[in-house]
């Protein structure tokens, strides 16, 4: 063994225990930092800043889901919609319209263009100077290009409209896809990282028998749980910035709300998974079986909550259990916050949900957690 | 609280503890003096983990009296934690942390200590200071739990098996380690269930058997009890069913003859008469004798004197 050869220098290490004693020697000399909890947080942090893997679902693998879905879900610029018609009077004033991408095509043509959907109106002269649309009315295409043609042709015709209207176009940040999904992300991020956080380091030392090895020492019993408290409060700041900065500089998506109510949602949401994750770990001796149970919490939370849809989809019946749980919760108090700019005020039903999960959460699970 | 006597640094009193329908510990009684260097030897399931648990204030015995550094863990459990240093059996540290980090956590549990760094010195472990611990050797990482029982410089110091599972030099080292630290004056409560580290490192030693101490003394006088000095082995190939065996009990100097597997062992007191006794008595017989080996009384002779079992008998 590689030791062997400094026997020597370690004998002389060895003073007499009168010296080594309980003065108050290197005791004094404690730094804030040698602190049990203080240790206890900053092993909590070497663990997870070390585990590469954790790292990437924490901090990648939510931006690469923004992303992916940012980009899928993007809204386009309004679209062109094509349409033909057999006659040069027609198709002059049917160009005046610049929605309209007008192709004059022969009777027949036009038939078959808008058979196979090519086009979606075909619009030819009727008697007496008339105008015939064909169109299949079950086509929201071809719904709004019989409005836009019509109005075309009346307008060419000298219709003049009575009363004058214009447009102003609302296509600004805050009601795309992204900015709906931004909130859901960062809500099941900070529920993900809570409870896997909490439940797989808790779970883990446990099958290390390293917490009975603690609860040998003098450890204070709560300062291994407020260390877990503390390092998520940390990472929050870290997660919740990483997620929040890369909608932001991205996507744009608005942060319309106060900046305190929106720390003070992501400080309770954390602290109520993080009860709910010790909880579900307070038992659990192996990771196979702490596992199963996460996924059995978090996996109707991910549908059900409205991260990725909105959770009104669901029957009125069941709204009252989905707007209980505390993914809905948080999900909905910081969309409201985000997007509408919801004061403390308006979140507060979400908040007082938050702050019962924790009530009767941490308790329990207080009293049912296994130290060995 | 009785005065503590000033001898005995723990003391165990009628102790039982039944894991559903499994009696661990069954009355046991035990008395470890200051400074001394005391062994709870047995086989596995003997009862010295569940024993030195509750001594440790991790098990809560159904009856019984522990009373260590003249404390009881019902009264005194944040004063006895400061001054204890435990080493438990198959703890495995944060593999992600590194030797000095582990160290500083502990050590920051206890009010009074050496630094990290020497303590880290103490169990030779410098050079991998900041390794992380999931690279360390198993007998590094037992010299590590080691060096996490240390840190708060405990009066008692509990080490459960700390040589199970280590190869013979990394056990050879461990063994000086704690050779040394019993120089300081500590008191400590060793379990093991290699015989020979009990008669290398322990003044005293109680041999356990189904939860109750079966015998109680110094290496010497245990192996003095069993009234042989030495123990003599021999195979007598394939032959051994024609061997009388009442033949060899009447020889002289031999007190004792088992036989198993093809293999005859003899408890005998005088070696240099029992020896040539045994080669003249097989040849009368007309036994081939294919290997011959003896060695002194250990407290494996004692153990299997007691139980009639080998210690590794599960």
């Amino acid at each position: 063994m590689s030791n062997m050869t400094s026997d020597t220098t370690a004998i002389s290490e060895i003073r007499p225990r009168e010296a080594a004693g309980r003065g108050p020697g290197p005791a004094a000399r404690k730094s804030p930092a040698d602190h049990a909890l203080a240790q206890l947080t900053l092993t909590r942090f070497r663990e997870f800043l070390r585990e590469p893997e954790a790292l990437f679902w924490v901090f990648i693998f939510p931006i690469l889901l923004a992303a992916g879905l940012g980009l899928a879900f993007r809204n386009r610029p309004a679209e062109v919609l094509k349409i033909a018609t057999v006659t040069p009077e027609l198709a002059r004033a049917l160009r005046q319209d610049k929605l309209l991408d007008v192709q004059q095509l022969s009777a027949k043509a036009a038939e078959e263009a808008l058979r196979t959907g090519k086009v979606a109106l075909v619009a030819e002269p009727g008697v007496d100077g008339a105008v015939v649309y064909d169109f299949d009315d079950t086509n929201p295409e071809g719904r709004t290009a019989r409005m836009l043609a019509d109005r075309a042709v009346q307008r060419a015709g000298g219709r003049v409209d009575p009363v004058a209207a214009s447009d102003r176009l609302m296509r600004e940040p805050g009601s795309r896809y992204i900015d709906f999904l931004i909130p859901g992300l960062l809500g099941m991020n900070l529920m993900g990282s809570a409870i896997w956080g909490m439940g797989f380091a808790i779970v883990d030392a446990r099958r290390r028998k390293l917490m009975k090895r603690l609860i040998a020492t003098p450890m204070p019993r709560h300062y291994y749980l407020l260390s877990f408290l503390l390092s998520r409060l940390v990472m929050l700041v870290i997660e919740v910035g990483f997620l929040l900065s890369f909608g932001i500089l991205v996507f744009k998506v608005p942060m319309r709300g106060s900046l305190p109510v929106l720390a003070l949602l992501c400080v309770c949401a954390s602290l109520s998974f993080g009860a709910l994750g010790l909880l579900i770990a307070s038992r659990a001796r192996t990771i196979e079986a702490a596992s199963g149970l996460m996924n059995l919490v978090m996996m109707p939370m991910w549908i059900v909550s409205g991260v990725f849809f909105s959770a009104q989809r669901f029957p009125d019946m069941l709204q009252p259990v989905i707007k209980a749980l505390p993914l809905t919760a948080a999900i909905d108090a910081l969309r409201a916050n985000m997007l509408q700019g919801a004061g403390l005020g308006q979140v507060s039903p979400q908040l007082l949900v938050l702050a019962v999960w924790l009530a009767v959460c941490f308790p329990v699970a207080l009293t049912l957690f296994r130290w060995r | 609280m009785p005065a503590p006597s000033p001898t005995a640094a723990l003391r165990v009193r009628n102790l039982r503890k039944t894991f559903k329908d499994v009696v661990a510990v069954d009355g046991l009684e035990l008395e470890v003096r200051t400074g001394e260097c005391f062994g709870l030897l047995g086989p596995n399931g003997a009862g010295k983990t569940t024993t030195i648990e509750i001594c440790e204030g991790l098990t809560e015995p159904d009856s019984g009296d522990v009373e260590l550094l003249g404390m009881r863990w019902a009264t005194d459990a944040a004063e006895l934690r400061q001054r204890l240093g435990i080493q438990l059996q198959e703890t495995q540290l944060a593999d992600k942390v590194t030797v000095l980090e582990t160290i500083r956590l502990f050590r920051s549990f206890f009010r009074h200590g050496p630094m990290p760094a020497e303590v880290i010195a103490l169990v030779q472990l410098e050079e991998k200071m900041n390794s992380r611990v999931g690279g360390l050797s198993g007998g590094q990482k037992q010299r590590l739990a080691l060096a996490c029982a240390l840190v708060g410089d405990p009066d008692f110091l509990f080490l459960d098996e700390p040589t199970t599972g280590l190869d013979p030099q990394a056990r050879r080292q461990l063994w000086e380690l704690i050779e040394r630290f019993k120089l300081q004056g500590r008191t400590i409560l060793l379990t093991t269930h290699y015989m020979d580290e009990a008669e290398q490192l322990c003044e005293r030693v109680a041999i356990m058997d189904h939860g109750k101490t079966i015998a109680l003394g110094t290496p010497r006088e245990l192996i003095a009890s069993i009234g042989v000095e030495h123990m003599v082995e021999f195979s007598a190939g394939g032959a051994a069913k024609a061997l009388e065996i009442a033949a060899l009990r009447r020889m002289e100097g031999v007190r004792d003859v088992r036989a198993e597997n093809g293999t005859v062992q003899m408890q005998v007191t005088e070696l240099h008469r029992a020896v040539p006794a045994l080669i003249e008595e097989l040849e009368r017989q007309g036994v081939p004798l294919t290997e011959l080996r003896t060695h002194s009384a250990s407290l494996e002779d004692v153990f299997v004197t007691l139980t009639g079992r080998h210690l590794r008998d599960e």
